[in-house]
């Protein structure tokens, strides 16, 4: 339910010295309701995906590892782990809307984006060290919530969809052959469904000694649905049966989540499927102090 | 292995050829990759481009032109089993790598190695090929529709109806033609029917109050339906049942 509009100006005594208040992190427990489930699906005998979030870091974290042997799952988990304790401990100290030091960006742009590489050095690192694990790398499709935003950051096929109203659709583009294709002309998106060329990712975390991360930030509504999901879910489930039923099961994420898993299964579960849904229950902005709009307010 | 195209003429098979280059020529000509020796072919007539495991028809301005499953075509993204024809000669594209039982292996994802750099073009990997689809457009299929694309796992599910036993709209029938349906009140009470390939599901979705089915609450599990259940649901009793 929306909360009734409340006009009043927000009162300075809530915050007695305002400005000083910019370095406290707000806890979205009140403003997010996260779920996630993962499942090894029909066929494969092991899960290599791996899944975090925490509603009060407004942090949500997929990964759908691939490699020989159980290599996978500890190309995943690595990911998973290192941008979960890294930016949890980051911002125990710092806040995600302020701006990083030098440059015009925010400390949580800069996480995303930072943690992506090193987690792809931690595992291009273990996979040259350890015969076992040669060529093990993984997706990742990560999201932090942060004043009525969502800094969404993503390697490989892992995706993030937005359900606004009636609307679901795609907000990650993968970085797939596929993709490129269907971005130079090549082939159709319609046609695209019919391609044998679906698992096929040009940018992987951990298969070179660097990796470029693609980061984004977009506003939110009061609302909106967010699905984090390995490509385990949308090659299985068309987009059309994930957007209604996340709009039929609204009411009931946990629902919503093992349906969509489900489905998964049933029409095959060929892949491992994983899904994170993040529902926006109410506003998050950051609290601002009246130099800081007064800084703003002159800037723009 | 990869896909194939097999040359036939009235029937008989002529010959085979893997579509193991990026581009694979056929015409009159004896350069082509598929040499065709008769009049109705033109010199260069047609092209395959092969993308790991998609290809590509292109007619190539032929004066005769060149048909795709029957009708004519100046590019098409092929399917398996189908059948190119230039004059008499049919050319049947095969390619049935993803069967079901070597799923498993063919569908892990892999990585296209590429040189990483930071805002370079985004048609990285297959730049070579990339460079010569650019000037094309998209291609047409006539062939399968995307809808086939998600093959489901068993037999359809046989049809369902909920028929209202009481209240304003008594004797009203809603027949689950989705893989989920809701019913009941946002806010009051909400249960969702999925279709399984197995059977039908009754779950509670939310509300104070589990959903009843023949009397008894289902709790929050996923409760199996069976034909002629009756549903009670904020206050509205209703009956499941299958149409044959």
């Amino acid at each position: 339910m929306r909360a009734a509009p409340r006009w009043q100006m927000p009162s300075v005594s809530v915050h007695p010295r305002c400005s000083d208040r910019q370095g406290e992190r707000v806890n979205l427990n009140q403003a997010l309701e996260i779920v996630g489930q993962t499942n090894p699906g029909m066929v494969r005998s092991h899960n290599e995906d791996s899944i975090t979030f925490d509603a009060e870091y407004g942090l949500a974290v997929l990964a759908d590892g691939m490699g020989g042997y159980n290599a996978g799952e500890v190309a995943s988990g690595i990911a998973v782990s290192v941008l979960a304790s890294e930016i949890r401990h980051r911002l125990e100290s710092d806040t995600p809307e302020q701006k990083v030091a030098g440059s015009e960006e925010e400390l949580g742009v800069v996480l995303l984006r930072d943690n992506v590489k090193k987690a792809n050095l931690s595992i291009f690192n273990a996979a040259q060290s350890q015969p076992q694990y040669a060529g093990m790398g993984t997706t990742i499709v990560a999201g932090l919530f942060f004043d009525n935003r969502v800094a969404v950051a993503h390697v490989g096929d892992s995706r993030m969809y937005r359900l606004r109203g009636e609307v679901f659709e795609t907000i990650t583009r993968d970085h797939s052959l596929l993709q490129e294709q269907i971005d130079s002309g090549v082939i159709s998106k319609e046609l695209a469904r019919l391609s044998q060329n679906k698992n096929l990712v040009t940018r992987a975390v951990g298969i070179d000694a660097d990796v470029v991360p693609e980061v984004h930030v977009y506003d939110v509504a009061v609302g909106d649905i967010y699905l984090f999901c390995s490509d385990g879910l949308n090659d299985m489930v068309e987009d059309e049966d994930i957007g209604a039923t996340l709009q039929m099961l609204q009411g009931n994420l946990t629902l919503a989540a093992s349906q969509l898993i489900e489905q998964a299964n049933d029409n095959g579960g060929r892949d491992n499927v994983s899904v994170i849904l993040v529902k926006i229950k109410g506003g998050y902005a950051a609290p601002r102090g009246v130099w800081a709009k007064l800084v703003s307010w002159f800037r723009n | 292995m990869p896909a194939k195209l097999i040359l036939s003429m009235d029937g008989s098979v002529i010959k085979e050829y893997p579509l193991t280059k990026e581009r694979t020529t056929i015409g009159r000509k004896p350069h082509n990759d598929i040499t065709i020796d008769n009049l109705a072919v033109s010199s260069e007539h047609a092209a395959v481009i092969t993308i790991l495991n998609d290809s590509f028809f292109e007619d190539l301005n032929s004066t005769n032109g060149s048909m795709v499953n029957g009708a004519p075509t100046q590019k098409h993204f092929l399917q398996n089993n189908d059948v190119i024809e230039i004059g008499k000669y049919k050319l049947k594209y095969l390619n049935d790598q993803p069967t079901q039982t070597s799923a498993a292996d063919f569908e892990k994802t892999m990585v296209l190695r590429a040189p990483i750099k930071p805002s370079a073009a985004s048609v990285v990997p297959v730049a070579e090929s990339g460079a010569k689809f650019e000037s094309t457009t998209q291609y047409n299929a006539t062939a399968p529709k995307p809808a086939s694309a998600v093959a489901p796992a068993a037999a359809p599910t046989p049809v369902a109806v909920i028929q209202i036993l009481n209240g304003p709209n008594l004797g009203k029938e809603l027949e689950l033609s989705k893989n989920l349906t809701t019913l009941g009140k946002p806010g009051v009470q909400v249960a969702v029917l999925a279709r399984r390939p197995h059977g039908y599901f009754i779950t509670h979705v939310e509300g104070g109050s589990f959903p009843l089915v023949n009397g008894s609450s289902i709790g929050e599990q996923p409760h199996q339906l069976n034909d002629h259940d009756v549903i009670e649901l904020a206050g509205i009793k209703m009956e499941f049942y299958l149409k044959n």
